[in-house]
C-alpha cells in the first residue's frame, strides 16, 4: 500500500464523519491554543516590556552606598559626583541623597504614620537622567533648591492623597511647612523615586540637617561603554572603601524580572496540558467506538487483501491526523488570541517557535498515542468475526 | 485443468462451549474456470467453508490450498497478499463505501496491491465496463438500486483478475427479477473464463449452475455436475 493511499484513507474516514472529527478535534485544539496563547501572550508581553525598558535606556548605572565592614550603612563621599562626572565616557551624572525624615500631609499626622515616604534631597537634572517627567507642576530648580519646597514621587503623591499641585499646597516635613512645586511620573528605572519625596540640597541642608552625603548616584554613560564604565565605578565612587559601593545597572534587573514572570504561567500551561489530555481522551474514545462502527470495512478490507499491519496504520494514521487537525486549528485559535490581545496593549505580537511547533508537535504526538490502542484493537479483529456479525 | 482450490479432509470446530464442529471432513476440488454452487440451509456449513475457501479463517485440521499454495503454512501478510491478488469477494450486502463514487469502489480492489491510483482507476472503469455499469461510474452507491450496488461490488472483485471469485449470497439482497439479472451476469463471467464458487441457500439459483455442492451439517452430501 502507498503512502498516498494511506493518507487518502485518513483524509476520507475524518471527512466523512465530519462533526465527530471535529469536536474530537476541538478537545484538542484547544489544549493547544491554551498552551499557544499562554505562551504567546507572555513572549509578546515580554517584548512589549523589554521594549519599553530599551526605550527608558540601557545605560543607565546606579551607585549606591552599601555596608560598611561593622554593618553600618556606609557613606559615599561628598566628591563623588564630580569624579565619576569625569570618567570618560560618562554623560550625565545626577544624585539624591537619602535624609532621615519622613514626610506627612500635616502635622496632625502621628509621627509613626510615615507612609513609608522617604525624604531625598535631589539634584536638579535628576528627572532626564532617570528617564522620568512631571505630570503636574514643576521640578526643583535652582531657586527653590534651596527654599522648603519639595517635588512629590508618583508613589508618594498617591500614598499622601495628593493628586495635583495647586498654589499654597505644603507637606510636613521634620517640624517644618513645605511647598509642593510638582508631581512625578512614575520612574521605571529607579522606582525608589517613586515612593520619595525630593528637595533640595541647599533646602536639606538648611531645614533639616542634611550632611550632603549623597546616596545613590544616577550615572548614563555612552552605550558601548556602560559595562566599561561600571566596572571602575566603585573604585572611583569610593576609592578609599570601594567594597562599600553597590553598583547596578536597573535595566538589567527589570529585564531580569520580565523575564521571570514567565514563570507565572507554569499554572496556565498546567491547564492546557490538562486540556490536552482531555482532547486526547476524546479522540481515543472516537476512535475506539469508529473501530467498533466500522467492523464491516474492517472485514472488507482484510478481504480484499489488507494485513493486519495494513489496518492498523490505517486507524493510527486517522487518529493522527484527528490531532494534527486539532494542533493546527489549536495554533491558529491561539496565535488569534495572542494577535488580538497583544494589539489591545500596543505590544509587538510574538509567537514563539517553541509555542507553535511544540503545540502542533504534542498535538500530532497525542493523535498518535491516543489512536494506538483503538488501531491495535482494529488490527487484531478476525476477518470473519469482522465480516459476518454485522 | 489446473486446481484452483483443493480442500482435503477439511474439519472447522469453533472453540466456543459447547464447542461447535461446522465442517466435518469435507474434501473439494475446484477447477479453473468451472462455476460451482455450494449450497445448504442454514447452519450447514457454508459460510465456514467460504471463510476457509477465502483464507479468511484456517482450518482446525486437514489442508486448504489456494492455487498450489498451502493456506497453513502462509503468515498473515502473505494470506493477505494472496487475497489481494487470488481471491475476489462479493458479499450479500454488498459492502461499498458510501461516500466514495462506483469508480472508486471498483479500485478499492486492488488498493493492497500497491498499484498506482491512476493504474486502479483504468482497471477500475474496464471492470465497470464488463459488468455492464459503465454509465454512472462517478455515482455514489446511495444513487444505485440495488442490482447495480452488486455489479458495483461484481466488479470490485474481478477487477484484480483473481483466480477465484467467491460470492456469498449474491443475489440475496435482491429481488427476483433483479437477482436473476446478477446471476445471467455471474454466468456470462464464467464464461469469459473467471472461476466462481457461489454460496447460496436458494435451490433454484443452484439449479442454474452447472456443478452442485450439497453441504449439510457440516458434511458435503452431494457433489452434482450437469
Amino acid at each position: 500500500m502507498r503512502t498516498a493511499d494511506l493518507w487518502r484513507l485518513a483524509f476520507v474516514g475524518v471527512r466523512t464523519r465530519k462533526l465527530r472529527a471535529g469536536l474530537s478535534a476541538l478537545g484538542i485544539a484547544l489544549g493547544v491554543a491554551a498552551i499557544v496563547a499562554v505562551l504567546g501572550l507572555s513572549a509578546s508581553s515580554q517584548a512589549g516590556l523589554l521594549r519599553e525598558i530599551d526605550a527608558l535606556g540601557t545605560n543607565l548605572l546606579t551607585v549606591q552606598n552599601g555596608q560598611s565592614f561593622f554593618g553600618d550603612t556606609a557613606e559615599l563621599p561628598t566628591e563623588s559626583p564630580g569624579m565619576i562626572g569625569r570618567i570618560g565616557p560618562v554623560t550625565e551624572v545626577q544624585y539624591t541623597g537619602m535624609t532621615d525624615a519622613n514626610a506627612y500631609r500635616s502635622q496632625r499626622i502621628p509621627s509613626v504614620n510615615t507612609n513609608a515616604i522617604t525624604v531625598q534631597a535631589a539634584s536638579l537634572d535628576l528627572l532626564r537622567t532617570v528617564g522620568t517627567s512631571v505630570v503636574a507642576g514643576r521640578y526643583l530648580n535652582a531657586a527653590t533648591a534651596s527654599l522648603p519646597v519639595a517635588v512629590l514621587g508618583a508613589e508618594a503623591a498617591s500614598r499622601l492623597g495628593i493628586d495635583r499641585i495647586y498654589p499654597g499646597e505644603r507637606v510636613w516635613i521634620s517640624g517644618q511647612w513645605f511647598y509642593l512645586a510638582g508631581i512625578l511620573a512614575p520612574a521605571t528605572l529607579a522606582p525608589e523615586i517613586d515612593t520619595s519625596v525630593l528637595i533640595g540640597f541647599r533646602a536639606a541642608a538648611t531645614f533639616l540637617d542634611f550632611d550632603g552625603h549623597p546616596s545613590t548616584i544616577y550615572v548614563r554613560a555612552a552605550t558601548d561603554q556602560v559595562s566599561g564604565v561600571q566596572s571602575v565605578l566603585a573604585p572611583t565612587a569610593d576609592p578609599e572603601a570601594p567594597n562599600e559601593v553597590e553598583v547596578s545597572k536597573p535595566s538589567d534587573a527589570l529585564v531580569a524580572r520580565a523575564k521571570a514572570k514567565a514563570a507565572l504561567n507554569g499554572l496556565f500551561l498546567g491547564l492546557g496540558a490538562v486540556s490536552l489530555l482531555v482532547g486526547a481522551v476524546g479522540v481515543a474514545n472516537i476512535m475506539v467506538i469508529s473501530v467498533l462502527e466500522r467492523r464491516s470495512e474492517i472485514g472488507l478490507r482484510r478481504a480484499l487483501g489488507a494485513t493486519r499491519g495494513h489496518v492498523r496504520i490505517q486507524f493510527l494514521s486517522e487518529a493522527t491526523l484527528l490531532g494534527l487537525l486539532g494542533g493546527g486549528m489549536g495554533v491558529g485559535l491561539g496565535a488569534l488570541a495572542t494577535f488580538i490581545y497583544a494589539s489591545t496593549k500596543g505590544w509587538d505580537v510574538v509567537v514563539p517557535a517553541l509555542a507553535w511547533a511544540g503545540g502542533l508537535g504534542a498535538a500530532l504526538l497525542i493523535g498518535a498515542i491516543a489512536g494506538l490502542l483503538p488501531a491495535l484493537r482494529a488490527a487484531r479483529m478476525s476477518p470473519t468475526e469482522a465480516l459476518w456479525t454485522v | 485443468m489446473s486446481a484452483v482450490l483443493e480442500l482435503d479432509a477439511v474439519t472447522k470446530v469453533y472453540p466456543s462451549r459447547p464447542p461447535v464442529t461446522a465442517l466435518r471432513g469435507v474434501t473439494l476440488r475446484i477447477d479453473a474456470g468451472e462455476l460451482v454452487a455450494v449450497v445448504g440451509p442454514s447452519g450447514s456449513g457454508k459460510t465456514t467453508l467460504l471463510h476457509l475457501m477465502g483464507t479468511l479463517d484456517r482450518p482446525s485440521s486437514g489442508r486448504v490450498r489456494v492455487v498450489g499454495r498451502d493456506v497453513a503454512a502462509l503468515p498473515d501478510r502473505q494470506l493477505s497478499a494472496l487475497r489481494a491478488g487470488r481471491i475476489g469477494f462479493v458479499f450479500q450486502q454488498f459492502f461499498l463505501a458510501e461516500h466514495a463514487s462506483a469508480l472508486d469502489n471498483v479500485a478499492d480492489g486492488l488498493l493492497y496491491t500497491g498499484m498506482r491510483l491512476a493504474e486502479r482507476r483504468a482497471r477500475a472503469r474496464e471492470a465497470l465496463r464488463v459488468v455492464g455499469l459503465d454509465v454512472r461510474p462517478h455515482a455514489r452507491p446511495t444513487q444505485l438500486s440495488g442490482g447495480q450496488r452488486q455489479r458495483v461490488a461484481i466488479a470490485r472483485a474481478l477487477v484484480g483478475e483473481p483466480a477465484i471469485v467467491l460470492a456469498d449470497e449474491p443475489t440475496g439482497n435482491l429481488d427476483t427479477a433483479t437477482g436473476a439479472a446478477v446471476l445471467d451476469l455471474i454466468v456470462e463471467l464464467n464464461r469469459r473464463g473467471t472461476t466462481i464458487v457461489l454460496i447460496t441457500h436458494d435451490r433454484d439459483v443452484a439449479a442454474r449452475l452447472p456443478r452442485r455442492v450439497d453441504v449439510r451439517d457440516g458434511y458435503v452430501v452431494g457433489d452434482v455436475t450437469a
